[in-house]
């Protein structure tokens, strides 16, 4: 039992970088119907940014803020930086490029990809970088029979918080309800008074915000970060994109905290190796019996 | 009707005779006069030929996002490396092996998939292709020889009078491949699985009503374009005479589907000038190091810019669905 709920506790963590670069991929596929796979790409820049900030930034910043205003300063500055980019490769790689449809900026997505990757790779080089130790004090919390760190605590925490505000705005605010609107019919939208652009502009600056602060909870949680991992949480956070019903966000944060659940019990009960099997074999099985995600509505045909 | 006949034995894709000659002979010249390493990036570029032709059956000609044909491409090359290194099957022989092979194997996993629409369809064929390598590094029964992968391929032979052992030999057994490969499809394109395939692509639910067995097709088109990617994994691990995981990510994929959409959907031309821009290009800009991919990867977006519907689109054979609809008076096809 306790190892189950380590597991688990384990499995939110990581869940929940998923999740939260699943709203990423949500929010930009549910406004342009656009598979982002640069998506994981702004989530390693804002790793390498936070870690820049950490390291070079560190005698300014802990001097006068201490360890936790480090850790904060370097969320604030890898998400601004983000936001900026985002922007950017949307006005350079896919506005020109809607017209013509969907496939083409599937292309252009992956092209952005692989040269944010590539300028990561320029820019810091192509070996592993680690983390400093010690940013939040490395205290072991008991609670019946079961470990926590306070690191992962911090990271439960703050991840609800994000998926919680992200939530509220998305549901709650004005601005929300124009970009629900949005995602149900953009012309029809357009033709209501919202400004479409601003939408699309609200989407690239908060979704590779969202990713750039998970970059930073990542790099503090395994301590070392790569220029190719964006690969690997991109993709894991497409299938929880997927899973959850694509376009649907309660259905990302969901899909994504489902699936570092699942990943981590499968690596305890089954095998670590086949532990990715065990996860794409549940989503095939997911999609089989529910052809549009776990939270996803049954769609209409169009004709 | 000019455009019915912009496939013949005359006009070839559009090309005149005498240019489609021109062509030709550059292909025979090139490998006598350029060095081995040269005649190497050649294969290569025939390589991702076949799989882009094999991915275009997928993806151009029935619009079926498939993100994970290096998976289909793996199990080609893994079959004839564990044939081959095992019990000594020649290469040869395992070529259509393999084909049949990476062709069962996507009818097993496709069937229960096929009825996935677009970007679902796309998410289990990348768990499939990423099934097939973590599969291959944890090595099951002891055959794939984990990270690894399998040693001391063969050379293809034909018994011990010829055997394909230099640069050269790889270069022109590749590109007949191709070339045969070309020949089956157009002709598969012009036939009625071909037209099947096309109104699938265009309107399902009208290819269904119309008595097109939707799912029979797809899966058709799931199988070839699995086997054609099979032979060119046999190939492939004969030339590299090893196979490992690592040739077959989720990043080959993605190549593959860079060159389909790049070349034109469905456009066989188009495929080759896809491969040759992902094969040619890295190669071509290895001076500049470091900063070649950053270049490679700006130039896929100034593609789409400038030429979104591919370098050389297809022209559509027959008479012109939305050239009835002007006629008509409507603008919108």
């Amino acid at each position: 039992m306790e190892v189950f709920l380590e597991q688990l506790i384990n499995g939110l963590t990581i869940g929940s970088f998923y999740a939260l670069i699943a709203l990423g991929y949500s929010m930009v596929y549910g406004i342009l119907k656009l598979i982002n796979f640069a998506h994981g790409d702004f989530f390693t820049l804002g790793s390498y940014i936070g870690y820049t900030v950490l390291v070079f930034g560190s005698a300014l910043v802990t001097s006068h803020f201490g360890l936790w205003g480090g850790m904060i300063a370097a969320m604030l500055v890898a998400a601004i930086c983000l936001a900026f980019v985002g922007v950017i490769v949307e006005r350079v790689a896919y506005r020109p490029i809607y017209p013509a449809g969907r496939l083409p900026a599937v292309v252009s997505a992956l092209g952005a990809s692989i040269f944010l990757q590539n300028a990561i790779m320029v820019i810091w080089g192509p070996r592993y970088q680690a983390y400093p130790a010690s940013l939040i004090p490395n205290i072991h919390i008991q609670l019946g029979g079961i470990h926590i760190t306070l690191l992962q605590i911090v990271i439960l925490v703050l991840s609800f918080l994000l998926m919680g505000i992200l939530y509220w705005i998305i549901q709650k605010t004005t601005f929300g309800a124009a970009i629900r609107a949005s995602a149900l019919d953009k012309d029809t939208a357009s033709l209501m008074g919202i400004n479409f652009n601003k939408v699309i502009f609200f989407i690239f600056t908060l979704g590779p915000a969202l990713g750039a602060i998970t970059g930073v909870m990542v790099g503090m949680y395994y301590r070392q970060i790569s220029f190719t991992m964006g690969w690997n949480y991109g993709l894991k956070a497409f299938t929880a994109t997927i899973l959850g019903g694509i376009g649907n966000l309660p259905g990302a944060m969901f899909g994504g905290l489902i699936l570092g659940v699942l990943e981590m019990l499968g690596a305890a009960y089954i095998s670590a190796a086949w532990k990715d099997v065990f996860v794409f074999l549940i989503l095939i099985l997911v999609l089989i019996f529910r052809p549009t995600g776990l939270f996803g509505e049954k769609m209409a045909e169009k004709v | 009707m000019e455009h019915t006949k912009t496939i013949g034995y005359d006009r070839f894709f559009g090309l005149k005779q005498s240019t489609l000659f021109i062509v030709l002979g550059v292909f025979f010249i090139y490998p006598f006069i350029v060095n081995n390493y040269y005649i190497d990036v050649a294969f290569f570029f025939g390589i991702y030929a076949l799989l882009g032709l094999s991915l275009n059956i997928v993806l151009g000609e029935v619009g079926l996002f498939d993100l994970g044909h290096a998976g289909f491409y793996a199990i080609g090359a893994y079959t004839t490396a564990i044939l081959n290194t095992k019990f000594g099957i020649p290469i040869l022989v395992l070529l259509p092996v393999s084909a049949l092979a990476a062709g069962f194997f996507a009818y097993i996993v496709c069937s229960p998939i096929i009825h996935l629409r677009g970007d679902y369809l796309c998410i289990v064929t990348i768990g499939i292709g990423e099934i097939v390598r973590i599969a291959l590094i944890n090595n099951p029964f002891d055959l794939t020889g984990g990270p690894n992968g399998v040693f001391g391929i063969d050379f293809p032979s034909l018994g011990s009078l010829f055997v394909i052992d230099s640069s050269i030999k790889y270069y022109f057994l590749i590109w007949i491949v191709v070339a045969l490969s070309i020949f089956g499809l157009i002709r598969l394109q012009q036939s009625r699985i071909g037209r099947a395939w096309n109104c699938i692509r265009e309107d399902e639910v009208a290819a269904g009503s119309s008595g097109i067995d939707v799912r029979y097709y797809k899966l058709l088109a799931f199988v070839l374009g699995a086997a054609l990617a099979g032979i060119a994994g046999n190939l492939y691990a004969s030339k590299l005479m090893c196979v490992s995981p690592e040739s077959f990510t989720f990043w080959e994929s993605c190549l593959m589907f860079c060159i389909v959409l790049i070349g034109g959907m469905g456009s066989i031309p188009g495929v080759l000038i896809g491969a040759a821009f992902i094969s040619l290009f890295p190669e071509i800009f290895r001076p500049f190091a470091m900063y070649r991919m950053l270049v490679f990867g700006t130039v896929m977006i100034l593609m789409m810019m400038f030429r979104p519907g591919g370098v050389w689109p297809r022209k559509r054979g027959g008479v012109e669905f939305k050239s009835i609809l002007a006629r008509i008076g409507r603008k919108d096809g």
